[in-house]
């Protein structure tokens, strides 16, 4: 080998130095990002000046000088006492059921426990059958949560189920008439329609059967019951309407357009507490003379109806974003445009819109707590309404209740956006090049 | 049922050859017929049921009521208005109430709003952090919660009158409001006024000019800050040359409270705070969301062409970020509206809590009542969203 | 007890069952078994639930004692609790079938809603509730005070004529529920409370320091509250109307709840009529003839339903005042069953 010929060439790297102290570990990382110029460095120290003039007096407040136990508002009217957590414990089962009868509130954790049932394998990307679920969570679990809450045992008369007899032998004489005039084939229409028909009759003779269980008024239901209860039959409600009414506002229809639009506008311009003064107050007078309805179911139709026009726009948004190659090849398979919609259109939008539809639920959640201006007790209804309870008011008492409330509402929704933001980065994965 | 048959049957064998149920002509006018008429079907027997329910129980409908003597007080108004002013007048306070605190919320909430999305993109932990904190706790918190508590809080944290807080002369702070005096104008004072106005079109003109001028010669010019020495020293100079036409009427405790004066309600107080810093966290999150989306390739050629950072963000990043944020930023605007609405579980004389609340309950007019109120909101959100849409194609990005 | 929630809401959605509402109101509560009363959200000593969850108070009282007449049973009533804002909708719809809701009797709501006033359990009038702190002993030293008073209300109407009329001035302070006007009192935010001084007594209570308010003397208005009905369904008026008179005349008589069976074997003319043991009152309107009898065996005649729910012995602590019967000075006269 040649050794003298070429000039100093390294053969190994040079040690590293270790970066500078100013530029590693805590200190380089608060020398970064909190002091590296005077004005940042201002606004470390304000924002520490925050934390330290809020955070110690709300955590000594919240649990350090807070009462956990007692039986009145003796135990929380003490000189320097803190949050009254006595009063939230005292109260708890009416902050959960409201005045739902002591003996009967298994049937509420009941349906608590079908809901995470079905909420849980649907809400889990992973988890297989999503198609059973989903029928799972709109069909069977209405079913059963209204038997179970209510109690069931709906009373129908033989009037009723003769006149829907006689109108579904109508309806299917005018199917089977305008397919014969049609010279299309008669069967499978029939018996579509036909099965429709007897499955809405079966869902009302389950609601009629007497499962033993005791009426409970809804004037008894109250606290996070009726909370939940508002939200989820608005959203499950809202969510056939909003498909009908997002796929009517790109309908080329001109009229079933229109008609679309004013629909949703309307909701949307005006304030869910005008929907609620209206149907708690207009509603009774719109209806035949002698039909009431629950105040409760009244104001479950005020909210459906509002809800439904937020759900439309975010199933708009979905049916906009699936590319015009999508709609242009179902029409040349040469699927009706149902089918096109059912099998090609709204599985791909609706995919896309889980996100949105999670955020119309957190809103519509917290727009629930609306209700107790019409004298419905939700959650915060209830909690408002024991702060009148003369055995417990004490100064630390409303303030409690608003934070216990807060966090309950605050749980809910923090996990939702969660999950939404989580599902947005998973959609948003498969799209990715 | 034979005769429609074989016509129809022979006008479609005419088209296609095909059964006139495939015809999507046919289909299009039989399907928006059956729409338009169930539709029709189910107004016509709401307003059945409505005139006969209403003659029945004896109620009396129409618009009269309107010119009648309202007979109540409303504790805040803008509007003159006694008890012997008439329900319309009462409309008209509340509507002024409404409007008067969704735009200072508006206002407020936009400030708060784009400071903390700024904030939540700082490159300071402990300001990021805390901006979050901040829009993950308001966001998900019903918001008449938030009202609730803040009124509570407002109430319980400020004095009685007889203790009030003064931190000013002539300002005071107490639990029934805050208590301002109040200007009472000698003549002349009206020009002052005017020359506010002068001041203010003669700042918008400069601007225009200075702006023509720099896009034809390159040639910069002050605008802004010759803009605002007008519009504070044009009124100013009035002021003095005119001989300070102006007096304050200073409040002074009088038996329970103070009389004379300005009074900003509690309720006011509660209630702004409440909407502007709930609506605050979502615009800061559209705010952190519209700078995100300007691609940091824009940031990177501006810093690349010479630009300062505050040129960058001024000339590059904002502008393109606007376009994003304008959109949600104008339903917040209108949520922040309709959510005003909730002025009624705390007190606040609104259009809801006047005209929906105590007319509805004097007159037993429900029907009436709520549809003008729900008109009232639709007609604010139309306009409203008329204007930003007026305003978003004047931002928007021109493509071809 | 089957379940109301959805039976007439299926019935509405194929046009049936749409039973009409202005047939016998008594034929209807027969058949289904129970009254349905509509009551207050919650006002103490009127109608309020206890700790258990029953609903107790005058109104509350009333209600069962109509119940009692038709069905023997004073607890064959449910309660529809309605706000201010709802109360003549639910009647009149027919939501309910009486309401008995501290409602002000006035000419405008006799005449103009469809509705009747049956008669007066309870006469009341508009006062007002001061901080003792304040030193005030008269309603007419309020002027430039902060007023708390709810919507919806004749409250509301009287307090702007009051203060016109004696040249004052105040600032309202206006809500739409009770509860949320006594926070805002009790937080201070008004010098003065003014509702229906009854109203007034059972809201002291709810207050932190109740020892700290007092009521002043002053009454400014006429609150005659009463049980009312739908208009048109003179059987309905009668019976509502002749249950209060019944329990009245009771006090009268000196038939309480404790003697009426002894009371049964009475030589008394007046008292026979009364308990049915002479002549067809009953009947006449549509009950049994033992109705009063009823009434009286399960919630007891006027005197003792008034002493046991707002009376002095209560927490309410009210006298009986112009409650009295017209016989120790009062204003409550029944005419004579006869």
């Amino acid at each position: 080998m040649d050794t003298g010929s070429v000039a100093y060439v390294r053969t190994e790297d040079a040690p590293q130095y270790a970066p500078p102290s100013t530029k590693t570990g805590a200190v380089g990382w608060i020398r970064d990002n909190l002091f590296d110029s005077v004005a940042n460095s201002i606004l470390t120290i304000v924002g520490i000046a925050i934390l330290a003039l809020i955070v110690p007096p709300v955590i000594n407040w919240l649990f350090i000088d807070a009462v956990y136990t007692g039986d009145s508002r003796d135990a929380c009217v003490v000189e320097g006492a803190g949050a009254c957590w006595a009063f939230v414990n005292a109260k708890f089962g009416q902050f959960m059921y409201g005045r739902y009868p002591l003996e009967e509130r298994w049937r509420v954790d009941l349906t608590g426990i079908l809901l995470i049932a079905g909420l849980v394998p649907a809400a889990i990307p992973q988890v297989p059958f999503k198609r059973e679920t989903v029928l799972y969570l709109i069909v069977v679990f209405p079913i059963a949560g209204f038997v179970l809450l209510t109690g069931g045992n709906v009373d129908i008369s033989a009037g009723f189920w003769m006149t829907y007899a006689a109108l579904s032998v109508i309806l299917l004489a005018i199917v089977a008439a305008v397919c014969v005039n049609a010279k299309i084939p008669v069967v499978r229409p029939l018996a579509g329609v036909a099965f429709g028909v007897v499955a809405v009759a079966l869902v009302f003779a389950i609601a009629a059967f007497d499962f033993g269980l005791v009426y409970v008024e809804t004037q008894l239901w109250g606290g996070l019951l009726v909370t939940l209860v508002v939200a989820i039959v608005g959203i499950v409600a809202s969510f056939p309407v909003g498909i009908v009414l997002a796929l009517g506002r790109r309908s080329h229809l001109p009229a079933v357009r229109l008609i679309s639009v004013i629909f949703i506008e309307f909701w949307r311009g005006v304030p869910l507490i005008t929907v609620l003064f209206m149907s708690s107050v207009m509603l009774p007078l719109f209806l035949p003379d002698g039909v009431n309805f629950d105040k409760l179911l009244r104001a479950l139709i005020g909210v459906a109806l509002f809800a439904s026009a937020y759900m439309a726009e975010v199933v708009r948004g979905g049916l906009q974003a699936i590319s015009k190659g999508q709609y242009e090849a179902a029409d040349a398979m040469g699927l009706s445009y149902s089918q096109g919609m059912r099998l090609i259109i709204l599985p791909q939008a609706l995919k896309l819109v889980i996100p949105g539809i999670v955020n119309t639920f957190i809103g519509l959640f917290k727009d629930t707590s609306l209700v107790l201006i019409i004298g419905l007790f939700d959650l915060l209804g209830i909690v408002t309404l024991n702060f009148s309870d003369a055995n417990w008011s004490s100064p630390n008492t409303p303030a409690t209740g608003f934070i216990f409330a807060a966090f309950v509402f605050w749980i809910f929704c923090f996990g939702m956006s969660r999950y939404s933001m989580y599902m947005e980065r998973r959609l948003h994965r498969g799209h990715a090049r | 049922m034979t005769p429609v048959s074989s016509a129809s049957g022979e006008h479609a064998g005419d088209e296609a050859g095909t059964s006139w149920f495939y015809n999507p002509r046919v289909r299009g006018v039989v399907f928006q017929f059956l729409v338009v008429a169930a539709l029709v079907g189910v107004v016509a027997f709401f307003a059945y049921n409505a005139k006969t329910n209403l003659e029945r129980a004896g109620i009396a409908s129409g618009l009269g009521f309107f010119s009648e003597r309202a007979g109540f007080d409303i504790s805040q108004t803008l509007v003159p208005y006694t008890n012997d002013s008439t329900y319309f007048r009462a409309f008209l306070v509340g509507l002024v109430n409404t409007l008067l605190v969704a735009s200072i919320g508006i206002l407020i909430a936009t400030v708060i709003g784009f400071i903390v999305g700024v904030a939540r993109l700082s490159k300071n932990f402990v300001i990021r952090q805390l901006a979050q904190l901040y829009v993950e706790i308001l966001r998900n918190v019903p918001l008449l919660l938030q009202l609730l508590f803040w009124y509570k809080a407002v109430l319980s944290v400020l004095p009685s009158p007889r203790q009030s807080l003064e931190p000013m002369s002539g300002v005071f702070l107490n639990n029934r409001g805050l208590i301002l005096p109040e200007v009472i104008g000698q003549p002349g004072s009206g020009l002052i006024g005017y020359a506010l106005l002068a001041a203010i079109a003669a700042a918008f003109g400069i601007s225009r000019w200075a702006r023509a001028r720099q896009l034809a010669t390159g040639k910069q010019f002050p605008s802004l800050i010759v803009g605002l020495c007008l519009i504070v020293l044009l009124p100013l100079l009035t002021f003095f040359v005119t001989g300070m036409p102006v007096d304050l009427a200073y409040a002074e405790l009088k038996g329970f409270n103070f009389a004379g004066g300005m009074v900003v309600n509690p309720e006011f107080m509660a209630l702004l705070l409440g909407l502007s810093l709930y609506t605050a966290a979502f615009i800061a999150e559209i705010v952190r969301a519209g700078i995100l989306a300007v691609s940091h390739g824009q940031t990177e050629a501006a810093f690349s062409l010479g630009l300062r950072p505050r040129r960058t963000l001024q000339l590059v990043v904002i502008p393109q970020a606007m376009r994003v944020i304008i959109p949600p930023l104008t339903s917040q605007y209108l949520n922040l509206t309709k959510n005003s609405s909730l002025a009624v579980a705390i007190g606040y004389p609104d259009i809801v809590a006047v005209f929906a609340g105590t007319v509805l309950n004097q007159t037993g007019q429900a029907v009436e009542v709520i549809i003008i109120t729900m008109l009232v909101y639709l007609t604010i959100s139309l306009s409203t969203s008329a204007f930003m849409n007026w305003y978003n194609r004047r931002v928007a990005l021109v493509e071809r | 007890m089957t379940n109301k929630f959805l039976t007439i809401a299926l019935g509405a959605a194929l046009g049936l069952s749409a039973t009409a509402a202005s047939a016998a109101t008594l034929d209807d509560v027969k058949a289904k078994g129970f009254l349905q009363c509509g009551s207050n959200t919650g006002l103490a000593g009127f109608a309020a639930p206890n700790d258990a969850g029953e609903w107790t108070g005058l109104d509350v009282d009333t209600c069962r004692a109509i119940a009692a007449a038709i069905f023997d049973d004073p607890n064959a009533v449910k309660f529809t609790p309605l706000t201010a804002k709802e109360r003549f909708t639910a009647l009149q719809t027919g939501e309910v079938d009486v309401l008995v809701r501290n409602t002000t009797w006035t000419m405008t709501r006799d005449t103009t809603l469809g509705l009747n006033f049956t008669g007066v359990n309870y006469y009341d009038g508009q006062g007002f509730m001061v901080r003792k702190s304040l030193d005030v002993t008269s309603a007419l030293e309020l002027s430039g005070a902060s007023v708390c008073v709810q919507t919806g209300t004749t409250t509301e109407l009287n307090l702007t004529d009051y203060f016109k009329a004696n040249g004052m001035e105040y600032q309202p302070v206006v809500f739409e529920k009770l509860e949320e006007v006594n926070a805002a009192y009790d937080a201070n935010r008004c010098d003065v409370y003014t509702t229906d001084a009854s109203g007034l007594y059972s809201i002291r209570l709810q207050l932190t320091n109740p020892a700290d308010h007092v009521v002043l003397p002053e009454i400014i208005s006429k609150e005659p509250l009463g049980p009312v009905v739908r208009q048109g369904d003179d059987q309905w008026f009668n019976i509502v109307k002749w249950t209060l008179f019944a329990m009245v005349n009771a006090e009268e008589l000196g038939v309480t709840s404790a003697n009426v069976d002894e009371m049964m074997s009475s030589d008394n003319p007046s008292i026979k009529r009364l308990l049915g043991v002479d002549g067809q009152f009953g009947e006449s309107i549509g009950l049994s003839n033992d109705w009063a009898a009823r009434i009286i065996k399960h919630v007891g005649n006027y005197g003792e339903m008034f002493d046991k729910n707002v009376g002095p012995d209560t927490p309410l602590g009210i006298e009986r005042g112009v409650n009295a019967l017209w016989s120790k000075g009062g204003l409550q006269y029944a005419p004579p069953i006869r």
